[in-house]
């Protein structure tokens, strides 16, 4: 079955204020249209359920990677290629330029979107771990003006978000915070196979440890609950501390707490818990041998 | 529920000013093979995995089969008909046929606008950027080596301008 193009209107506004009239004047009407990497891949398949769909690929105003001094802005149709190429991410935020790299191949990279990654919602999408590491907070623009939410709090259950019908995203926002000059970033994604595979599981986390203490920590995990999963257990059990056997063991056991996997056609519940322990025992390992050596 | 119309949409492919006029979902895929008649961009799997239907959008390798027409109103396209010069071969295709880089020839046309597109970023890529650049192009008879011998000896072609 493959899509019937005759069934399906497509609107080009020539800039946000039209895009956002649109969405104003029939809310829930029109699915905003990026890169197509996942609607073109339903529409294919003949599952598009959307029949009105607003191509926003070109809007300048959803565009660009840019910094001011305390937050990298990255526009919500910035490609992966964009961001893996961004020299100031590479440097500041380099999990992301990671995540992008693991996004499908070069041709996907340079169509899909972070933005699209964002909304599309899939809970086993390779950037949010990052983005959720970094404290990342999202800005939604209408008619109505704009508000910025915690990316940590913006999915709220499986493909549902705090995202109006009348609302795009509009960009990223992450918090240039010195903390991470220095700190150590480890973005691991496990599937089946190196290249090309949709995550088993992936984890994003950020750490730093001064004079002894975890004076900052941070995880991201993909593939493991019905959204991005934040993991705040475990970093409960970790800012301010030492990083002993019993500190780390303890962090540990709080996975549970914070992910809730299941078995599909990816993986099994077991095998998702196990290596979600895994990874962050390795991160945590690692950090306590990071320490405060820097550079 | 009514049908979308038609509507005209204009962009340059291999160099010449077109105008299509159908459907603004119909895939480039579909416009290329049917409407253009440029038939040497293939469909496999129509769902982004495989690359066979890969073309240049604005030098930018994509997948066809997952971008809609009106996306590509104003763009330049290129299709595996734009990269040989008349009838002298790109270096890229002569490699192909030189080292066997091609068996059934279905994944061919994709992976040659892979190769191109690889060659633009690292003129002498290794072969771990090789193998990152055509992760998404799927062949199912060659093994991939003789295609990774093929860009490598494309690298080393240095012969004439291209």
């Amino acid at each position: 079955m493959t899509g019937y193009s005759p069934d399906y209107h497509v609107e080009t506004p020539a800039n946000l204020a039209e895009a956002l009239e649109k969405l104003a004047a029939e809310p829930g009407k029109w699915r905003p249209l990026a890169g197509g990497t996942d609607l073109m891949v339903l529409f294919d398949a003949g599952m598009l359920r959307d029949r009105h769909l607003l191509n926003i690929a070109r809007l300048r105003e959803l565009r660009g990677i840019e910094a001011s001094a305390h937050e990298v802005r990255i526009g919500a149709l910035a490609t992966y290629t964009e961001i893996k190429r961004d020299e100031l991410l590479a440097h500041e935020l380099p999990m992301l330029g990671r995540a992008a790299r693991e996004s499908g191949a070069i041709a996907i990279q340079n169509r899909g979107t972070i933005g699209g990654n964002i909304v599309n919602a899939s809970p086993a999408a390779d950037t949010p771990p990052a983005l959720l590491a970094y404290g990342a907070q999202v800005e939604l623009v209408s008619l109505r003006g704009s508000r910025t939410v915690d990316y940590a709090e913006f999915h709220s259950g499986y493909k549902t978000m705090d995202l109006a019908p009348d609302e795009l995203l509009l960009r990223v926002r992450i918090p240039r915070d010195p903390r991470l000059d220095g700190a150590l970033h480890d973005y691991r994604k496990v599937g089946t196979r190196r290249a090309q595979a949709i995550s088993k599981v992936a984890l994003a986390a950020v750490g730093r440890v001064d004079s002894g203490r975890v004076t900052l920590c941070r995880l991201g995990m993909a593939s493991v609950a019905p959204v991005p999963a934040r993991m705040r257990n475990v970093e409960g059990e970790i800012v301010d501390n030492a990083l002993s056997d019993e500190v780390i063991d303890r962090a540990v056991a709080a996975v549970d707490a914070d992910i809730s996997p299941i078995d599909d056609v990816r993986s099994t519940r077991g095998y998702r818990l196990q290596v979600s322990k895994n990874l962050v025992r390795s991160f945590l390992l690692r950090l306590r041998e990071h320490g405060d050596d820097r550079r | 529920m009514t049908n979308a119309s038609k509507e005209s949409f204009r962009f340059v492919v291999n160099g010449e000013p077109r105008e299509v006029t159908n459907y603004p979902l119909s895939r480039l895929l579909d416009v290329l093979r049917e409407d253009l008649e440029l038939t040497g961009t293939k469909e496999g799997c129509g769902e982004g995995e495989c690359g066979a239907c890969s073309v240049l959008i604005d030098g930018r390798l994509v997948n066809s089969c997952l971008v809609p027409l009106a996306q590509v109103e104003g763009a330049t396209v290129q299709t595996i008909e734009g990269v040989a010069d008349g009838e002298r071969l790109h270096r890229v295709q002569r490699a192909f046929v030189e080292h066997n880089g091609a068996q059934c020839g279905i994944c061919t046309p994709g992976m040659v606008m892979a190769a191109l597109e690889l060659l633009a970023e690292h003129p002498t890529p290794t072969i771990e950027q090789i193998r990152e650049g055509l992760a998404g192009n799927l062949c199912r008879c060659t093994g991939y080596i003789k295609i990774f011998e093929a860009v490598v000896a494309a690298c080393q072609q240095t012969e004439g301008p291209r």
